[in-house]
């Protein structure tokens, strides 16, 4: 088994227009969807979308992620799956595509001997 | 950390969009309603970023409640002479330390049921229809979106947006929202918030959107909001018990009830066993509550009507003399064709099918029931039990012209099938 970084972009500006009851419909999705990655779930967190970036070789501090919001990663999870296919697969049922959401799946590096 | 996303009670979010906007608009004050709003969108939205991952908080509800707390906090903070208080708040200003304090009182769990009230009662202003009075309720104390609210209504979202202009301008001109007992103002406007909860129940009830499960929410917010009134004195007078246990008796058959515009029409046809004991339980108990002082309102009238029918075991065994007696105290205080249709039937049901026919016949001003189809099915129940069954099919034949939507006409072509070919 190999180990699948998701990196959960955006997914925010369609949901400015949801209502309270729509909302809680998503959230009602997201939890089935994590709950049926069952073992596959290595670990995962939603980011708060303020923070600092520090730049080059100067180390240029500046006030939060500057991506546009429909590019910011809200979320990561370390998902296990078989082939980047089936990594693939797993993140096309991810619910974030409701609201126009990115879904970034990229292989984690393993030392291999 | 406790439970799911899933596992979350039902329309937790709706319900506490209306419970957050009620605080929060009592903070800033009725005119900028819409900024409560937009604190409510986005505690509403941190918590589905925060909980998506799929663990919630010990209690969700109160979380969302102290995130709008942070919120109004933050937002006197910022601005300390802020314009958008309320009147209320407004005298806390010279202290910044006073003003938070206010804000956490506003924010009590008691506190929050009185915002609720506060802002239902402001809904109910006298200057409004009460079509946007229930449209204003819907959207700002039970959490629904102009779409929703206008799939339940089926109407377009324009007149659901015209309704709320209305309304946010008839909010404008109130000060603050203030459950204070020594205005009058709350109780003077009693009667307008009874109804708007009566009306938001039978928009549920019989309303136009067949969809059953929106219908069903509509019902269950009236009952909300009909209970808070029930429970909190001094607006907990007969006249709101009244209308709680016939909120609960009616609601009661919601389960059993298919498509009945008329009782009876489908009321025979309804499996009885599937009415909600525990809701007939405490309609009867709020029935009983309700039976206090000497003013007997429509409500208490229409409650009893509803407790006849949950209690018989079926229609033949129901008391229908009882029945006649109390829709004829109901036409004195409330005349209108339907209500003399109602007693009609009655009449039928007790006295039998020529006195049931002579009913009919005699209602005032029945012209104005020739569109309504159940007056036709009426008469037509009654000539088919004289044995008259020519009478009964061009009866049928008039209610099914009239039909005013496919689920009637299917109705009645049934019971038009059942009377036979003409011979």
């Amino acid at each position: 088994m190999q180990k699948y970084m998701f990196l959960f972009r955006g997914g925010d500006a369609a949901r400015a227009a949801a209502s309270p009851e729509e909302m809680q419909q998503h959230l009602r999705k997201w939890g089935t969807w994590f709950r049926g990655l069952g073992d596959k779930f290595k670990g995962g967190e939603p980011l708060d979308m303020t923070g600092k970036v520090l730049r080059g070789t100067g180390k240029a501090l500046s006030d939060g992620p500057f991506a546009e919001t429909k590019d910011l990663v809200g979320g990561y999870a370390i998902v296990e799956a078989s082939s980047l296919e089936d990594a693939v697969e797993i993140a096309r049922g991810c619910p974030i595509f409701e609201h126009d959401g990115i879904l970034e799946v990229r292989p984690i590096r393993e030392m291999k001997m | 950390m406790t439970g799911t996303p899933e596992e979350l009670v039902d329309h937790l979010f709706r319900h506490q969009s209306g419970r957050m906007v009620a605080v929060l608009t009592r903070i800033v004050g009725p005119a900028n309603i819409s900024l409560a709003e937009d604190i409510v969108q986005d505690v509403l939205c941190d918590a589905l970023e925060t909980w998506k991952f799929g663990r919630l908080p010990e209690n969700p509800a109160a979380w969302l409640m102290q995130a709008a707390r942070h919120r109004a906090i933050d937002l006197v903070r910022r601005a300390g002479r802020f314009s958008a208080l309320s009147g209320e708040l407004r005298r806390h200003l010279e202290s910044q330390q006073q003003l938070i304090t206010a804000i956490d009182n506003l924010f009590g769990e008691s506190a929050i049921d009185d915002g609720v009230l506060a802002l239902a009662f402001a809904c109910c202003h006298p200057d409004l229809q009460p079509d946007s009075q229930v449209t204003i309720i819907l959207k700002y104390l039970c959490g629904f979106s102009v779409r929703e609210i206008a799939h339940a209504f089926l109407v377009s979202e324009q007149t659901i947006e015209k309704r709320l202009t209305r309304g946010r301008a008839a909010l404008k001109s109130q000060i603050a929202l203030d459950l204070d007992l020594g205005h009058g103002l709350e109780t003077a406007r009693l009667g307008s918030v009874l109804r708007a909860i009566y009306l938001l129940f039978n928009e549920g009830y019989h309303g136009a959107n067949e969809s059953f499960p929106i219908r069903e929410e509509l019902c269950s917010e009236a009952l909300r909001l009909g209970l808070l009134l029930a429970t909190r004195p001094p607006f907990d007078g007969p006249e709101t018990k009244a209308l709680v246990a016939l909120l609960f008796l009616h609601g009661a058959r919601l389960p059993g009830r298919v498509d009945e515009e008329q009782y009876l029409v489908t009321l025979a046809e309804q499996d009885r066993s599937r009415w909600d004991r525990d809701l007939i339980q405490r309609g009867l108990f709020w029935l009983g509550e309700s039976a206090a002082g000497d003013s007997v309102s429509e409500y208490h009238i229409e409650a009893a009507i509803a407790a006849h029918h949950v209690v018989a075991p079926s229609v033949e065994g129901t008391d229908w003399g009882e029945i006649r007696t109390l829709y004829a105290a109901l036409a004195q205080l409330r005349p209108s064709p339907v209500i003399a249709l109602n007693h009609a039937i009655a009449a039928g049901m007790a006295d039998g099918p020529s006195a049931g026919l002579a009913a009919l016949n005699s209602i005032g001003g029945k012209e104005r029931l020739q569109a309504y189809p159940f007056f036709h099915a009426a008469l037509a129940e009654f000539q088919g039990r004289l044995g008259d069954l020519s009478a009964a099919r061009r009866s049928l034949d008039r209610a099914i012209a009239a039909a005013r939507n496919p689920r009637e006409r299917v109705l009645l072509q049934d019971r038009r099938l059942a009377l036979g070919e003409n011979s």
